[in-house]
């Protein structure tokens, strides 16, 4: 079974949120990258295949040479091989077309990725990577078993779950239940050792062109501070919800 | 040309958002100065859209399409949307319309601009407003292609009343096979969802434990609210996983979330600040959340709350 594991370079949540340029680029000043959270629930979901049912698990970024830390972390993680497609990643249709390409050529059984990337949230690539490739495609996943080529698969819907049935080659967008926060991994000294070795091949991006661009960012216009209510006076609060807010 | 909109339903019946999006699409027609076209899959009442601006419903009653299937509906989207000479295809943000939008977009070569918070402030360059950066940010984004596909974010735009002679006529797609079959859906039937309810009431580990969420239920069924809760929660057990709101659980787009018990982690805020009003009970006055609240109660959950319940029974009566 081969499994592929895409691999966002994300700021980590916790990081301000800045521009320069004139508002037209992300300021990375400061800010520490992390592996996508929903990549890495992904890519350990990959782990539990490779050790469970025999899987070799490649990573893949479409990125510069600045998201190689982020790759080389999931090396030390498990993941037995990285390929990075060098190229400035712009939208998500661009993205998911350098991914089919590396689909294409590395013969996979199974996709992964994180159903969204924790920096532009655009829950695009996977959906795009599946129809361009003509892989079958389940999101928002939260369980999945393979059995031969079959694929028992369960997505969250609103109010509950599906349970789908399908069947290899697939791609898979993920999210937390594919496999639990407690199950993530850290990469111990002998991971990081090893993940110096493990090859980490840079192929070169097929220059598609961006269909959307960003002319520039916002941010929020500060918000007012919090009205505080007397705990005695709870009368108060609902006035204000109904009179003031209108949502009640 | 026209604008192309999908109002998703659900057992036959309209989902909230389908009135939005639908609310968007007309405004979006009137600024390209096109035709709108809104596409139904087997629900009831086309004609519930007139309220809203659909002028042309055309409606799709098919037995293959009972069971949602994303290949199979995104198949359905892109070949009225080629009938329609569609240059602007329309969906929700649902957990289906997020499901489906990626597909539509290849399937059209159409850039797609999902987490869509506006109507377009420039047809040329066609220029929307996105969420970025889990709401920390706004994006102005240019779609270059001849088509373009918008996912709308959830309680953006709202529902608009505009009252239209519409018009339904009936579609009839071609159905493709699809190797993802659906075998059960597992749904708690007679509660609000966190996706379609206006209110949501979340409680964290300020509960002290699962025995005490007595009053966080009932409180939200006095609001004819959704119950949720902190990641921590969730991990404890307290609550089930379905209930966890924030980066990595659901995201929230309400009118109004009341958050009790919660210190407000970045990553919880992260999850839910795109609801419109939010209100904090916390017994720490230093917990972050008041920093991101509308309204706030320094005091005892376990005072507080039954408190709000009673005046809100008899403020629901007066």
């Amino acid at each position: 079974m081969k499994i592929l594991v895409c691999i966002s370079h994300v700021p980590d949540t916790t990081s301000k949120i800045n521009f320069t340029e004139n508002n037209t680029q992300f300021d990375t000043n400061g800010v520490q990258f992390v592996i996508n959270p929903y990549d890495e629930f992904c890519l350990t979901r990959a782990m539990w295949f490779k050790e469970k049912q025999g899987a070799s698990v490649t990573v893949v970024n479409v990125g510069g040479p600045e998201t190689e830390p982020t790759l080389r972390k999931t090396l030390a993680i498990g993941a037995d091989d990285a390929i990075r497609v060098n190229a400035i990643p712009t939208d998500g249709l661009q993205v998911a077309k350098e991914i089919a390409e590396v689909v294409k050529k590395g013969g996979y059984d199974i996709v992964l990725a994180g159903k969204e990337s924790a920096d532009y949230n655009g829950q695009m690539v996977p959906g795009m990577l599946a129809t361009l490739t003509d892989f079958n495609f389940i999101n928002a996943c939260v369980g999945m078993e393979v059995d031969g080529t079959n694929v028992s698969a369960t997505r969250e819907i609103d109010g509950g779950n599906e349970i789908l049935s399908s069947s290899l080659p697939i791609v898979v967008g993920g999210q937390k239940g594919i496999v639990e926060e407690k199950d993530l991994r850290i990469p111990n000294m002998r991971g990081i050792m090893m993940a110096r070795k493990k090859p980490l091949v840079v192929v070169d991006a097929k220059s598609i062109e961006a269909s959307t661009s960003i002319d520039s960012f916002e941010k929020p216009a500060p918000r007012g501070s919090v009205k505080l209510v007397d705990a005695d006076n709870v009368d108060e609060l609902i006035n204000l919800l109904h009179n003031e807010a209108k949502v009640i | 040309m026209s604008v192309l909109v999908f109002a998703d339903s659900s057992e036959g019946k309209f989902k909230k958002t389908a009135f939005e999006v639908v609310s968007y699409g007309k405004k979006v027609s009137e600024q390209l100065g096109t035709d709108i076209v809104v596409l139904t899959i087997n629900a009831s009442d086309s004609s519930l859209l007139y309220t809203y601006g659909a002028e042309k419903v055309l409606s799709v009653s098919n037995d293959s399409l009972k069971t949602f299937n994303a290949k199979q509906y995104a198949s359905t989207i892109t070949e009225v949307a080629t009938a329609e000479k569609a240059t602007v295809v329309i969906l929700d943000s649902s957990i289906n319309g997020l499901y489906v939008a990626p597909i539509v977009s290849v399937n059209l070569e159409a850039g797609y601009a999902s987490n869509t918070v506006d109507v377009p402030s420039n047809t040329n360059p066609f220029t929307i407003r996105r969420k970025a950066f889990s709401n920390k940010a706004f994006s102005n984004t240019v779609i270059s292609s001849d088509i373009k596909v918008i996912g709308l974010a959830k309680n953006s735009y709202g529902v608009h009343e505009n009252v239209v002679q519409g018009t339904t006529e009936t579609f009839e797609p071609a159905i493709i096979d699809s190797a993802v079959l659906s075998e059960k859906v597992e749904r708690v039937s007679g509660q609000v969802t966190i996706a379609d309810a206006d209110i949501v009431v979340s409680a964290g580990r300020g509960l002290k434990g699962p025995e005490n969420w007595q009053m966080i239920e009932e409180l939200a069924t006095v609001l004819g609210a959704a119950t949720a809760c902190s990641k921590p929660v969730s991990d404890l057990g307290w609550r089930p996983h379905s209930e966890h709101v924030g980066q990595t659980g659901k995201p929230v787009a309400s009118n109004l979330y009341i958050a009790i018990g919660i210190s407000g982690a970045i990553q919880h805020l992260a999850g839910i600040n795109a609801s419109k009003v939010k209100v904090v009970v916390n017994s720490d006055p230093e917990a972050p959340f008041f920093k991101a609240a509308d309204y706030g109660i320094v005091g005892d959950a376990f005072e507080v709350v039954p408190k709000l319940i009673e005046k809100l029974k008899a403020f629901k009566l007066s």
